[in-house]
């Protein structure tokens, strides 16, 4: 299969993208700058990614949609305002983790953003579960661009007039050169920022007049090393089918009245590690010193019992140092434990960590 | 003047009578990246030609630094273990990596000069 181009590939060109293969696309690694770079110029400016291989899934439907949605997602989707995001996964039977993803209610029913590498997957398994009664469109007709860091509100409305009064997780249309345009203030950087969905003809335009202001591409090299410093989840890495949201330490995002009715998929396995508690669960992990534990880096307590592994680790350039997240046994998920990375057949010293690594600054109100 | 000889991994080795410095080519840097980790040899150690020497991570992955040479590490460069960024900056001078005392100077033979160097880095980049 040929690999896909997204509709800001001659941009990228133009500013000297180092490409690779990102679940059938051609996606920008870097640009001339480098990642540090890149990475800290978002924390302190602002960032522009093309994320458009990411799936935007329109369902259309109305009351019964909702009440179809919610015995998939574990969301209070009947309380969720209009133009509203929340952040939730798709599960199997066992509530393994087959997605993460942001649902967003629009005026005629409901915006899914998909991980690229799940999107075909998701659909057909959304297909099947709502007995193809509405209307989904996986809309490859639009380029996702999102804009982050803390100059990207004020960048932003110089061309889209209005999208610093939206709060953060909701989103609206809006109009650029005559086009419908969905912006959310949202993101996954653990900054301030915004994503963009525009019409492929369009995105282009769109993202050269916000470089014209300042802002500057970064690729998903910086992505990572931002969303790990963030604390943020990368699927297939940090989530997987053999992962539940509970073990992956996010219940937080599960509704708490859905767990009292107990009637979406997977909300068996769900309920009862909410009361039994799990063998394994996600941690931050600081390593001492500079040693990255990669991906795969198998974890130590201090008696060298193996007791997990990493699922993502780098350097990261806010921190300046090594940061990692990872699976361990639950008795050794407290902060402060202190645990051994076997790096290169060494075993080095490190410790379990809240997250994030790196303090967010979302705006939760208008500005 | 001594001359500068070049490795197939992509490292330089600089020889001074009998010492050899050893480090990384601007060519492997700018296919690195931004450098964040630097391992190198201990001192006092031996390492064989086209062995192992040592590591450099770029905040996507870790890549090994092999020695052109046979020889007996005499000295490491610890500022580059505390900045990895200066790799990036000045990878064929000050950011040197170590120092072997070595064991057979006709290992240097089978080593590119410069032109030929650049003319392989250039075939490897595509």
């Amino acid at each position: 299969m040929e690999t896909k181009k997204t509709s800001l590939y001659k941009l990228h060109q133009d500013c000297n993208a180092k490409f690779v293969e990102f679940a059938g696309y051609q996606m920008p690694i870097q640009y001339a700058e480098g990642i540090v770079e890149e990475h800290k110029f978002t924390r302190n400016h602002s960032g522009i990614f093309d994320v458009s291989h990411m799936g935007q899934l329109f369902i259309y439907g109305g009351d019964e949609l909702i009440k179809d949605l919610e015995k998939i997602f574990p969301l209070d989707l009947k309380n969720l305002k209009l133009n509203h995001s929340k952040y939730s996964f798709l599960m199997d039977k066992d509530a393994g983790i087959q997605d993460d993803l942001i649902i967003t209610k629009i005026n005629e029913g409901f915006l899914i953003i998909l991980n690229a590498a799940c999107k075909y997957n998701d659909l057909r398994i959304l297909k099947e579960l709502l007995s193809e009664k509405y209307e989904m469109v996986l809309d490859e007709n639009r380029s996702l661009i999102a804009i982050q860091g803390p100059k990207s509100s004020q960048i932003l409305n110089e061309v889209v007039e209005g999208v610093k009064d939206l709060n953060f997780m909701s989103g609206n249309w809006f109009s650029f050169e005559n086009q419908k345009i969905y912006i959310t203030r949202s993101g996954y950087t653990g900054e301030d920022g915004f994503e963009i969905s525009i019409s492929n003809d369009f995105a282009d335009k769109l993202t050269r007049e916000l470089i014209n202001k300042g802002s500057k591409l970064v690729g998903l090299g910086a992505r990572d090393t931002l969303r790990l410093e963030a604390g943020l989840c990368l699927y297939g890495h940090d989530l997987d089918k053999d992962k539940t949201p509970v073990e992956a330490n996010l219940k937080w995002a599960i509704s708490k009245e859905r767990i009292s009715k107990g009637d979406f998929i997977g909300s068996d396995i769900i309920i009862k590690q909410l009361n039994n508690g799990v063998t394994k669960i996600r941690v931050g992990i600081k390593p001492e010193g500079r040693i990255i534990a990669r991906e795969k880096t198998k974890i130590f307590n201090q008696s060298d019992v193996h007791i997990g592994e990493i699922t993502s680790g780098t350097f990261g350039p806010s921190v300046n140092g090594p940061v990692a997240m990872g699976y361990v046994e639950n008795q050794f998920s407290k902060k402060d434990t202190k645990v051994f990375l076997e790096v290169r057949g060494k075993k080095h010293a490190a410790s379990i960590c809240s997250l994030p690594f790196y303090k967010k600054s979302y705006v939760k109100g208008a500005n | 003047m001594s001359e500068v000889k070049y490795s197939k991994e992509h490292e330089w080795i600089k020889l001074e009578g009998d010492v050899a410095t050893i480090g990384i080519t601007k060519h492997a840097t700018e296919m690195l990246g931004d450098i964040v980790f630097a391992e190198l040899p201990e001192k006092g150690s031996n390492v064989e030609k086209d062995g192992t020497a040592g590591v450099v991570e770029s905040t996507k992955a870790a890549s090994d630094v092999y020695t052109p040479v046979s020889g007996e590490v005499v000295d490491t460069n610890q500022e580059i273990v505390d900045d990895p960024s200066k790799i990036n900056q000045d990878p064929e001078n000050s950011a040197w990596f170590f120092k072997l005392k070595i064991k057979d100077k006709s290992e240097m033979d089978s080593l590119m000069n410069k032109d030929d160097y650049d003319k392989f880095a250039k075939e490897t980049t595509t």
